[in-house]
């Protein structure tokens, strides 16, 4: 490989591989069949492009040369193995045909064809046969052209566990094996639930990390919109384009959500005049879209509810009445303790907290969130509202005990010292 | 980024090989190396004589003392290292992966070169600092 690369062309490949990694691969992996196989294909076109284009120059239209370079490295490299392995040397002679076939209607580089490649590998790295940790590594390595080490250190484990989730994932998908398609319309309400799933676990890991100093991981949940916009322009059902909402509604408070020294602040005290509001308009006009069409759910309906939260000037004018419907609404598409546990709260705010105080003890009853630390500080919360400090600070204690992020916990005792 | 990987290997089935089976494989993984060399992925490597030629130093009561053979006595002996340079961890972990000496026994260890500049830098400026005064 030439040493000499010019150091804007060596920017330029790179900012290449960013934006066009990600169609390549799924490109090469219709042509090619194997994931690895056309990741390593990939790898040595960009390769072969720090060698050739110094002095050829960068082609006019990159994308084709590098498919079909990438294209050639595979076949070169499946005759080379042929050498030692007659499998290998009928793998390539099939693999020839079939390319050629495929290069000779000039199929591959329609945009079009190249888009629908990659829903058909973000459909495969978030297939439900791999584990929830491997699909999440996969996608974001595959689709969202990250390093292993990039991943790692959002995740806060180590490369080698990382690498090892994206190797055993790509030997399930190959075993299975998993086909690179797009699911049948019966298959693609569940398949689909499973890509957003993977696409809103990225944006919380990067919202609300489990464990460390930092609230918020900027680049988590700017990968996570990136991610969402792309299935959404891929596939604009209105769950899709709900989630999408829903990320830049809640994104849009991030600047505000904590302090210069990393404290937690509550939405009822966030500065306002913080929200970013650019993300709350296209957030807004999304909901607006998904609301439209039928068949929305419970991303759209959350969304609806971050929106009211938007709009609203302070906590005090907002509509609480149309929180609590839009809660109740939830929970009947997707029960749940904590939709339930929301619901509490947003009556709290309507009613009064001794009205709050009965639904969170209600859903406390049912025990599933006894171990759960914001149910323990919304209670707290009330009990401090309705005077009861000796209540209020019995409860902080136990949200206090139950969680280990930092910034939570800071907010906790520092709510235990004013009851002091 | 750059990876090291140790290669380790066994003796005693190395020993046991017919002058043909040893051709054989050398010639499948020089010609694996080559292709790695050609792609830019090998950034360097060396094979290591065996380990009764180690020579290993040590700080004991005050002065260094010695010892012939390899720190670490294991059954796999470290029979090179090469230095890799790739993408990320996955992407050396495909390399290898496909690397002929795999499917001789061979194991291979990859781990991810240590970033060690601003702890030069620190430690340069320490230095700076006392020769500074000392001056």
């Amino acid at each position: 490989m030439s040493q000499n690369v010019p150091e804007e062309l060596s920017r330029t490949i790179e900012t290449l591989y960013r934006t066009e990694s990600g169609r390549i691969l799924a490109t090469l992996v219709r042509l090619l069949g194997d994931l690895d196989v056309a990741e390593e294909a990939m790898h040595e076109a960009f390769a072969a492009a720090l060698d050739t284009w110094p002095e050829a120059g960068v082609p006019d239209n990159p994308r084709p040369w590098l498919i079909s370079t990438a294209r050639f490295k595979a076949i070169d490299g499946m005759r080379r193995r042929a050498r030692f392995d007659s499998v290998q040397n009928d793998l390539a002679l099939y693999l020839d045909a079939r390319s050629n076939e495929a290069h000779s209607n000039e199929v591959p580089y329609e945009d079009e064809e190249i888009e629908d490649d990659r829903l058909r590998l973000i459909f495969t790295c978030c297939h439900p046969a791999l584990p929830p940790e491997g699909q999440l590594a996969l996608t974001m390595r595959e689709v969202c052209g990250l390093t292993t080490e990039e991943i790692a250190r959002a995740f806060l484990v180590t490369p080698a566990t990382l690498a090892q989730r994206i190797v055993r994932a790509k030997a399930k998908i190959r075993d299975t094996p998993i086909r690179y398609e797009v699911p049948s319309p019966q298959e693609l309400p569940e398949r689909l639930g499973a890509v957003l799933q993977v696409v809103y676990l990225v944006f919380n890991e990067g919202y609300s990390a489990a464990a460390g100093a930092e609230v918020t991981r900027a680049e988590l949940t700017a990968e996570a919109i990136r991610l969402g916009r792309l299935v959404s322009e891929l596939l604009p059902e209105p769950e899709v384009i709900g989630l999408l909402s829903l990320m830049l509604l809640q994104e849009s408070r991030r600047a505000a959500r904590t302090s210069p020294t990393g404290e937690l602040i509550l939405l009822e005290n966030q500065d306002r005049s913080l929200w970013n509001r650019e993300q709350i308009a296209e957030g807004v006009a999304l909901l607006e879209r998904a609301l439209k069409s039928r068949g929305f759910g419970s991303y759209t309906l959350q969304a609806a509810i971050a929106a009211v939260h938007a709009e609203a000037e302070s906590v005090a004018v907002t509509d609480w009445r149309q929180i609590v419907a839009l809660y109740g609404r939830l929970i009947r598409i997707q029960p749940s303790p904590v939709v339930e546990l929301n619901r509490a709260v947003a009556i709290a705010m309507r009613d009064g907290p001794e009205a709050g105080l009965a639904h969170i003890d209600a859903v406390l009853e049912d025990g599933e969130l006894a171990n759960y630390y914001l149910a323990h500080s919304a209670r707290a919360d009330m009990y401090r509202r309705l005077g009861r400090t000796a209540e209020a600070r019995s409860s902080y204690e136990k949200a206090l005990a139950l969680t280990q992020q930092e910034p939570e916990r800071q907010f906790l005792r520092e709510r235990i010292r004013q009851l002091k | 980024m750059k990876y090291i990987c140790f290669g380790y290997y066994d003796k005693g089935k190395f020993d046991g090989m017919t002058e043909s089976e040893r051709d054989a494989m050398f010639d499948k993984c020089f010609e694996y190396d080559e292709h790695l060399r050609a792609n830019g992925y090998r950034a360097g490597g060396e094979a290591l004589q065996p380990s009764e030629t180690a020579l290993t130093l040590y700080w004991k009561n005050g002065k260094v003392a010695t010892t012939d053979g390899p720190y670490a006595e294991t059954k796999e002996q470290l029979g090179g290292i090469l230095v890799l340079e790739a993408r990320d961890m996955n992407h050396a972990v495909q390399l290898m992966a496909q690397h002929p000496a795999m499917t001789f026994g061979n194991i291979f260890e990859i781990r991810p070169v240590g970033d060690m500049s601003e702890i030069i830098e620190a430690s340069e400026q320490r230095r700076r600092k006392k020769t500074a005064r000392a001056s």
